[in-house]
């Protein structure tokens, strides 16, 4: 199998990066060091090359009407420079990718799916539209774009500090909104504020062939504000401290967006509102509403050190496993160890005593409410 | 390329040893600089304890950064007569000095070893 590389792969190698094979993709793990990336990003700014996402260009007459179908959300009613974080489902209802979807014409949307499932995704947009009938095309031009995240509190001060047009417009911007802009040296770029790690942020999607122009323009505009470059595991604790989800762990085929605690990013249409229509599974997920989730998403923290990791069985106090790890981490943020899982909805309230069976030994954790750290609170 | 002492012997599974190895003496064990990039910031680290027996290629601790944990396998086979205690409060010296303030604990060898390598043969398991 080949491996893709990002534009930005000599940046990564010059500023001694440890890469790894991620999606079939080379991209940096860390430079400095995790923690040091992540507190970064808690308290400054983080630098990221998300390069290896998917983007996948939905154009034509008829493209939001293929959306509404193809997705569980109602992308019709995303205005112009607006985004929704969304999924797409099987027809059972099992989740097959969670996307942001951004407006950026009246016929033009940009869907932004995750690297593993760039192919499914792509090969599920073109046979939904082509069953709908819809009069739309669909690019993958992850490519030809590059995609880099600007995260934390100096996020605005440093990404308005590298627009030449529309650094106004980067400061007015409000959560899940974009816009064009133009950075300095003339090179256009989308810019979105939104994000993955519990941090205001931004994310620039500028042509791959000037991504290493963006990316030295940040790191001379942010040096002062303490902007770094972080790699792929900085970004996994910081979504997992803001109980953000990730594919392959907490989402996957097995996994209705209820039992995610998601339910919410299903719309089936306002009750006396005018009907959304039908999309790609949506008896599945009405029967999956009317039912209840037989599994429930929640948060575990611990007082040990040792912390749950993917993959580890939840067990009640007779050593019975009622559950699954999705993903586990010590927290930096909060120095204990922290813990996405299902279990049985019976065992979801706060403040259940559970026990994760951590290689062998048995620790005592506790659900706690996600997100496990929201900032400024 | 991880930095690979010349003066050290190592283990497969990424562990150093210094000292003088006959039966009886007493060598200090650490992970390799390999093992510590492949880890990232160690922040726990859970050595044998002081007078555990350890054999060598044997399991006998773990270590955890907020990517992965790690088993820590004993290189040498004997009974534990250190522990790092700086490693309780700084576990990051893992990766700071991995060579030195780094160490982990020190054995005292019950036997010689037989299966360590020397930097150049431990060079090539990484390569």
């Amino acid at each position: 199998m080949s491996t893709d590389t990002s534009p930005l792969h000599a940046e990564h190698i010059a500023d001694g990066a440890t890469m790894v094979d991620f999606a079939g993709w080379q991209m940096p793990m860390r430079y400095e060091g995790d923690i040091a990336e992540h507190q970064a990003v808690r308290t400054a700014a983080g630098l990221f090359d998300l390069s290896h996402m998917g983007e996948l260009m939905v154009r034509g007459a008829d493209a939001a009407a293929a959306l509404d179908y193809a997705f569980v959300g109602q992308m019709s009613r995303v205005p112009l420079w607006g985004a929704k974080y969304t999924m797409m489902c099987a027809p059972d209802g099992g989740v097959i990718d969670d996307v942001i979807v951004y407006r950026r014409d009246w016929d033009h949307f940009m869907v932004v799916a995750n690297a593993a499932n760039r192919d499914v995704v792509l090969s599920q947009l073109r046979s939904r539209i082509h069953e709908g009938g819809f009069e739309a095309t669909i690019d993958d031009e992850t490519h030809e774009i590059a995609l880099i995240a600007i995260q934390g509190p100096a996020a605005e001060s440093i990404t308005a500090s590298m627009c030449e047009l529309g650094a106004e417009d980067i400061g007015a911007m409000k959560y899940y909104k974009a816009s064009n802009v133009l950075l300095e040296g003339g090179i256009h770029a989308f810019a979105a504020r939104t994000g993955y790690t519990g941090e205001d942020g931004f994310e620039l999607f500028v042509p791959a062939d000037q991504a290493r122009a963006v990316w030295r323009l940040a790191m001379e505009r942010g040096d002062a504000a303490g902007l770094t470059p972080c790699g792929l595991a900085s970004r996994d604790s910081l979504r997992l401290e803001a109980g953000m989800p990730l594919y392959g762990r907490e989402l996957s085929h097995d996994t209705n967006p209820f039992e995610a605690g998601l339910g919410r990013v299903v719309a089936f249409g306002r009750e006396g509102g005018p009907d959304r229509g039908d999309f790609v599974g949506r008896a599945a997920l009405e029967r999956a509403r009317d039912e209840g989730a037989q599994k429930v998403l929640v948060g575990l923290a611990g007082d040990g050190r040792r912390s749950p990791r993917t993959g580890y069985p939840v067990t009640d106090a007779d050593d019975h496993q009622i559950g699954i790890v999705t993903s586990g981490a010590p927290s930096p943020t909060l120095g204990h160890p922290i813990a996405m899982a299902y279990v049985p909805p019976r065992l979801a309230e706060i403040g259940t005593e559970v026990v994760v069976d951590v290689r062998g030994r048995r620790e005592p954790m506790r659900v706690v409410a996600l997100p496990f750290y929201t900032r400024g609170g | 390329m991880p930095e690979i002492p010349e003066d050290l012997q190592y283990s497969v599974e990424h562990e150093w040893v210094r000292g003088d190895v006959s039966a009886g003496s007493v060598v200090t064990v650490g992970i390799t600089a390999y093992a510590a990039d492949a880890l990232g910031d160690v922040v726990y680290v859970e050595a044998p304890q002081v007078g555990a027996t350890v054999v060598a290629g044997q399991v006998c601790g773990e270590l955890e950064s907020t990517k992965a944990v790690s088993e820590l396998y004993s290189p040498v086979s004997g009974t534990v007569a250190e522990v790092n205690p700086a490693l309780e409060s700084a576990p990051d010296l893992i990766n700071s000095d991995v060579y030195g303030e780094g160490w982990i604990f020190t054995v005292t060898l019950a036997e010689e070893p037989s299966s360590l390598l020397d930097a150049a043969a431990y060079a090539d398991t990484t390569a």
